[in-house]
């Protein structure tokens, strides 16, 4: 099953690596990975995307939290929750019929074009991974040329808050 | 608490280091000196609190300091220096971190504006030893050593102990650069803090359970050494009767002499012990991690038992075998509590199944009571720890290497007390057993150490013997000379039709003059007669590091043994008899 696992970290050197080097120690899987600061400057959210049965996820997250710099964890997709990933994607579009072509599709992903040459268009994308795939999906007539992911964020909807 | 009119203490950040070993109650430091801990050293010099020890090699300075640890239940400390020093104690921090001992590790770095530049002796020991620590960290600001020291102690010992490692920039203990030093008496950290009591509602299931029980076992482990709980285990086992079993790093928290005590499981464990986990329907694992090298095959582990678990790492908790009333916490006060609540209940165990257990396992002890061949004109190693056991009353504290003749020190030393038995089981560590006797030796002078080894092994670190005679440890050492690398040599008896590849040693030294040639007494034992006396004499040289080289049977192989891929009944008990 996928599980979107958040994860306040405090804001140390090394913490990241001390995260990413558990996953590759034990053999967990990490699908994606994004990493900023809060609105509280010592910590840092990471929110990793992962795989494995129920067994090796209740294993992740009893790893993650033994490590010292991990303050809370929450495994996202327990509960109702919003995720969303950035997409920027460049694709070729020379001829008008081409350029047609992609700006319908990205009306459609409500994307915008936030790029234009003569010869190429870039867009971006938001949405859930599987919409990001869909789009990826509905570009196969077109030259794509390049795709920048941000990896998956989210937060539990409601109430419910992953802080101090 | 400082008051106004004291004035705060100006230190640099070398006199802060020792200082804080100090003020942590640290004795001794193990070490060995080099340019990136020159500062420190030289503080080290001009004070007397803190005494050094100069090891000669660093990985015996890890072993030294972990089993201290091991012995007294107090974070070890190590010192060394930037690149080279700091990777030769690799291999004993990840000793330390696999059977969770307390430790910390100060190793030397590069100036902090040199740090990635490839500059001398620089190596990334931030994340050489991420893996294998409980927690690394550096020096960022002078100012910050007697907290980040501190805070090492605190993570090292607390919750599931494990080594932390403090990796200090030249550049950070300057000698000329002064500042303010205060050592914290006690820390919080909001993103660490480990749970000691046991949720009670659990503790109140385990109780149930237990008195339900018809053929219960208790299973415990380094957990209870560690967590100083021997006096629970044995007040809750002798109030409820139950047979108990010792894993290889739990030995000596249940008296070895008490007829409750059925020996250690697993692999090389006592035939009992094992028949009677497997046959078990409710065990109890206090303070022990389902080792692979404990359950065998996990799918047909112990088919008709409830397990309750008590461990203070939730990741212990069904990492292997599932648990069915988990319990996360401290042994200590868990046990206490359930030692607590049996006093209150009106219910008993099950007093009539009780006693048909206690028959069966009576029988099962009949089978294979760690017999081995009697009056065979060579040296069997069994016998040779049989008699330093006894000699020693089973008080002395032993350390060893790992090999066939660990495992004979494990099943026929009766280990009465806990902390006594001191050996690397998670990490298997050759080179182990003498600076760990060194160790214990150095804090507990008039204790008897023995060092049970393997001529291969204590060629590992045999180095040492110099460190013995500048400090005067009187170390035992009783070197099973088998002449093989004899428990992979057993291996290949058994998997590769006694092809013995590399596993002879040939062209080795004679141990007796090599012991006599660092300033210590050797005696050869060849034939079985001799055995006695010698003990006798070694122990009664108080004073005098000896090496026994005791030639024993290079045939013999350690049985019991699990069958590989089996259940934990399925043992191989001798060359032509199994299960
Ligand atoms: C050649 C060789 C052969 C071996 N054969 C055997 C064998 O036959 N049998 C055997 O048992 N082992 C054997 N071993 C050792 C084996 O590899 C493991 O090291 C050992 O089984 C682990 O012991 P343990 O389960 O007690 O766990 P430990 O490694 O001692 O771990 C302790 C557990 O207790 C927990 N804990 C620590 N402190 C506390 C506390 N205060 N409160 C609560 N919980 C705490 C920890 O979280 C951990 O889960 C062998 C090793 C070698 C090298
Ligand atoms: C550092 C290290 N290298 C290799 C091994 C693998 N190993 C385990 S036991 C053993 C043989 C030990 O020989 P010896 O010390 O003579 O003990 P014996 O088994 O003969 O009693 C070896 C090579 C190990 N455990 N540690
Ligand atoms: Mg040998």
């Amino acid at each position: 099953m996928r599980h979107i696992i958040s994860v306040l970290l405090e804001n140390e050197s090394g913490s990241l690596a001390r995260v990413v080097g558990l996953f590759a120690q034990r053999g967990y899987n990490i699908d994606s990975l994004t990493v900023a600061p809060t609105e509280d400057a010592t910590m840092s959210r990471l929110t990793l995307v992962t795989h494995g049965n129920d067994q090796v996820i209740e294993q992740i997250t009893k790893h993650l939290h033994k490590l010292i710099e991990v303050v809370k964890l929450q495994d996202l997709s327990e509960s109702a929750h919003v995720e969303r990933e950035l997409m920027l994607i460049k694709v070729k579009a020379t001829s008008n019929e081409q350029r047609d072509e992609v700006k319908r599709c990205a009306d459609i992903f409500r994307g915008q074009i936030i790029d234009v040459t003569a010869k190429t268009f870039t867009i971006q994308v938001v949405g859930t991974s599987d919409k990001l795939d869909a789009f990826i999906e509905a570009l196969k007539g077109s030259v794509i040329m390049e795709v920048a992911r941000s990896g998956v964020s989210g937060i539990s909807r409601g109430e419910k808050t992953l802080t101090l | 608490m400082t008051s106004q009119n004291t004035k705060t203490e100006m230190l640099s950040g070398a006199a802060m280091v020792i200082r804080a070993l100090a003020d942590e109650g640290v004795e001794y430091l193990y070490g060995y000196p080099g340019g990136a801990v020159l500062h420190i050293y030289d503080a080290l010099f001009q004070q007397s609190k803190v005494k050094h020890v100069l090891v000669r090699h660093e990985q015996a300075a890890t072993h030294m300091a972990d089993a201290y640890a091991r012995a007294s239940g107090k974070a070890g400390v190590v010192l060394v220096t930037s690149g080279p020093g700091a990777t030769n104690a690799v291999t004993g921090i990840a000793t330390a971190y696999m059977d969770s001992i307390p430790m910390v590790v100060l190793t030397g770095q590069v100036m902090s504006h040199l740090i990635g530049g490839d500059a001398f002796q620089e190596t990334d020991m931030l994340g050489i030893s991420r893996p294998i620590v409980k927690h690394n960290m550096s020096v960022r600001r002078p100012e910050d050593i007697p907290y980040l020291i501190k805070k090492a102690f605190y993570i090292a010992q607390s919750g599931r102990p494990g080594p932390v490692v403090l990796d200090i920039p030249k550049d950070m203990t300057m000698p000329n650069e002064r500042y303010p030093y205060q050592y914290p008496e006690t820390l919080k950290l909001r993103s660490y803090n480990p749970t000691a009591a046991g949720h009670p509602g659990q503790i109140k299931k385990a109780v149930t359970a237990l008195l339900q029980a018809k053929r219960p076992i208790i299973y415990s482990g380094g957990g209870v050494i560690m967590g100083q709980a021997s006096e629970e285990l044995t007040a809750l086992a002798r109030k409820l009767n139950y047979p108990v079993t010792n894993t290889l790093m739990g030995l000596g928290a249940y008296p070895a002499d008490d007829s409750q005590f059925i020996g250690m499981l697993g692999m090389h464990g006592s035939y009992e012990a094992n028949m009677t986990m497997h046959h078990a329907d409710v065990i109890l694992a206090v303070g022990a991690r389902f080792d692979d090298r404990v359950t065998n095959n996990t799918k047909k582990f112990c088919p008709h038992a409830t397990i309750i678990h008590i461990d203070i790492d939730p990741a212990s908790i069904s990492k292997t075998i599932n648990a069915h009333i988990p319990i996360v916490g401290l042994v200590k006060p868990v046990l206490a509590a359930m030692v607590a609540q049996l006093e209150q209940k009106k219910t008993k165990p099950d007093s009539k199944a009780l006693e048909s257990w206690w028959q069966q396992i009576e029988a099962w002890r009949s089978v294979h009571g760690g017999e081995y061949q009697q009056d065979t004109p060579v040296l069997k190693p069994q016998a040779v720890i049989e008699a330093v056991s006894r000699i020693t009353k089973g008080e002395a504290y032993v350390t060893s290497d790992v090999g066939q003749h660990q495992m004979f020190a494990a099943q026929y030393y009766k280990f009465n007390k806990p902390n006594r038995w001191i050996n690397s089981g998670g990490l298997g560590t050759m080179g182990f057993g003498l600076p760990a006797a060194m160790g214990v030796k150095l804090n507990y002078p008039d204790a008897d150490v023995v060092c049970v080894t393997g001529e291969g092994s204590i060629q590992m670190n045999i180095q040492e013997l110099s460190t013995c005679k500048q400090y005067g440890l009187a170390v035992k050492i009783i070197n099973l000379n088998n002449g093989y690398l004899g428990m992979v040599k057993q291996w290949q008896d058994m998997n590769y039709e006694s092809r013995y590849a590399s596993s002879y040693m040939d062209s080795l030294p004679d141990f007796v003059k090599l012991a006599e040639a660092y300033g210590h007494v050797g005696i050869r034992v060849t034939k079985p007669e001799e055995l006695e006396p010698a003990l006798e004499r070694a122990f009664a040289l108080k004073d005098q590091l000896v090496f026994l080289d005791i030639h024993v049977d290079p045939k013999e192989h350690v049985y019991p043994m699990h069958v590989p891929g089996g259940a934990m009944h399925e043992m191989f008990l001798s060359k032509t008899k199994r299960t």
